[in-house]
């Protein structure tokens, strides 16, 4: 029996949460294969074969698959799942459209969103926005389950895995892509960064995070935001980190007019260095932070800036 | 058009949880309880989507002990019409609660189902996308727009990249995300009209859905403790422990 892990990625390029997933993948007994399923994606199987620990590469290039629409990937994985004791996609927002999907139609239950591999059917998963961590047993004959990207190093890309062409076809003619509005940016993607800097509802406009960018471009870091700053329209919403947006661990969090919410220490708290910066003393980001500012971001900010 | 707005009631947002002391739960004792907020701004949609005529007729509908009508009157009260419980003492998990919705939308067919993307004390992110599985319709997950144009919903969700516009077609499953709507308080009138609205109770058994956990919580602890940190004084400082200490830039 095999494990078989979706690959994240744009056609063209794999994503680094399918190398994640891949390592998490090692910890379960059996050879690890990953789907690629996306129309003209042979940059993105090119780079699947590399992932090190890969044994094959599933590749399902068909138009219906380019948008990653879950009633047809959903169905593919079903057709292909006979032979995997698990199945594993990252938890990014295409893993959890169409996981769930996929379970259901299993008739097994999902483990969402696991930290840790205890066993072939034990996880360890964080619940009520991690302020518990749960261990949980499944007792299905399969195990369908989303990966925290952040809790599992990314596989080398040192491998070379054979490739299998799947001739399999599944448009269900009931959803249809329309448009997509994806952000263009030279900054490293939130999750994969080594450094954030994160601006809260202190920034108190959009235009004030051009000084947060300053210091971004200075150390390679990426730029998000709370949930305050994004429901206040200073920032789109792929900026945010927090529970229900992006969760990060980058070696650095520089955290900026930023309270703490328990929403968004959910987000960031396993970050290994975090910095905060705020004016108010008592702010809860400040029991989290390495490193505390009391300041005013506005004088703080370009100070650090030309500290740099 | 009827609309299905499946809620949950769980641990009000503001609460911070911890584990019990043996580690064999979440500790709930006396915790104030709510409607989940991704709920919340489910119902609100419906709502909005009846007063704009769109709308005929809003059910609201949960899984749980009787405890959660408490919360299905606070959908009555925002403007859902009636409203079901389907009740059960087994603590269900997201695909037994979507083989129970299977079969309310059986009885009731419904055009649009409306979710909360997600409940905020599992974190489970699933009874939508099950849903739309078990009833072999589309799905719309993390949407921050809907509209109803024709026999098709156009969808913007929220993406990791940005933002993706889908269509799909009614019947549908949509899941709301945060910034769909900004939820209605409701007014002491409309508390008041809620509890003369319709609120019919099944017993979960009646529908025939097996609803038994699948998985088995073995125990629940809590998360790694951050050492607390140190407060510099001036940001000449900061950049000196980031510097030399945490080594984390040069």
């Amino acid at each position: 029996m095999s494990i078989l892990v979706i690959a994240e990625h744009d056609n063209e390029e794999i994503k680094a949460s399918t190398n994640n997933v891949v390592t998490a993948a090692t910890n379960l007994e059996g050879d690890i294969h990953v789907l690629v399923a996306g129309s003209n994606c042979s940059g993105a199987k090119d780079q699947a074969t590399k992932i090190a620990g890969v044994a094959k590469v599933l590749v399902a290039d068909s138009p219906e698959y380019e948008h990653c629409l879950a009633e047809n990937i959903a169905d593919l994985i079903v057709a292909i799942s006979a032979n995997y004791t698990h199945i594993l996609s990252p938890a990014t927002t295409n893993g959890k459209n169409y996981m769930p999907r996929v379970s259901a139609l299993l008739d097994v239950a999902q483990i969402s969103d696991i930290t840790s591999i205890e066993s072939s059917d034990t996880f360890e998963r964080p619940i009520y926005a991690g302020n518990c961590i749960a261990t949980v047993q499944n007792s299905d004959s399969k195990k369908v389950i989303t990966v925290r990207t952040t809790a599992f190093d990314a596989a080398q890309n040192d491998g070379s895995a054979e490739v299998v062409d799947l001739q399999e076809s599944h448009n269900l003619g009931i959803s249809e892509f329309i448009k997509e509005e994806i952000a263009e940016s030279d900054r490293p993607e939130l999750t994969a960064a080594d450094v954030i800097i994160s601006g809260g509802r202190g920034m108190q406009n959009g235009d004030n995070f051009k000084i947060l960018e300053s210091v971004a471009d200075k150390l390679g870091a990426a730029i998000g935001a709370s949930r305050a700053a994004v429901d206040s329209g200073f920032v789109p919403n792929d900026y945010q980190v927090g529970q229900t947006g992006k969760i990060v661990a980058p070696n650095l969090y520089i955290a900026v007019g930023i309270s703490g919410a328990i929403q968004h220490l959910a987000g960031m708290k396993d970050s290994k260095v975090i910095v905060a910066i705020n004016k108010d003393e008592d702010a809860p980001i400040f029991q989290v932070a390495d490193y505390g500012l009391v300041a005013d971001l506005f004088t703080a900010v370009p100070e650090l800036d030309a500290k740099l | 058009m009827k609309i299905l707005v499946p809620i949950k009631r769980v641990v009000d947002y503001n609460v911070k949880v911890r584990p019990k002391a043996d580690e064999s739960g979440v500790d709930l004792n006396n915790v104030k309880m709510a409607i989940n907020p991704f709920c919340e701004i489910a119902v609100e949609e419906a709502v909005r989507l009846k007063e704009a005529g769109t709308a005929t007729e809003i059910i609201a509908v949960t899984v749980g002990t009787s405890a959660s009508q408490e919360q299905l009157r606070t959908a009555l009260a925002l403007g859902a019409d009636r409203a079901i419980l389907v009740e059960t003492d087994v603590e269900v998990e997201p695909l037994g609660i979507a083989k129970v919705l299977k079969g309310i939308i059986d009885k009731e067919s419904p055009d649009l189902i409306l979710l909360g993307k997600q409940a905020i004390d599992g974190d489970n992110n699933q009874t939508s996308q099950m849903l739309a599985a078990l009833s072999g319709y589309a799905q719309a997950t993390f949407a921050s727009e809907l509209k109803i144009e024709g026999e098709k919903a156009v969808v913007t969700r929220e993406v990791d990249g940005g933002l993706q516009t889908i269509s799909v077609n009614l019947p549908c499953i949509v899941s709301s995300d945060l910034r769909l709507n900004e939820p209605r308080y409701a007014s002491l009138p409309n508390i008041m009209k809620a509890k003369q609205k319709p609120l019919d109770v099944i017993e979960a058994g009646t529908l025939g859905v097996d609803i038994e956990p699948r998985n088995k919580t073995l125990k629940v602890s809590p998360p790694p403790v951050r050492e607390a940190g140190i407060i510099v004084e001036t940001v000449e400082d900061l950049v000196d422990k980031l510097k030399n200490e945490a080594k984390v830039i040069t």
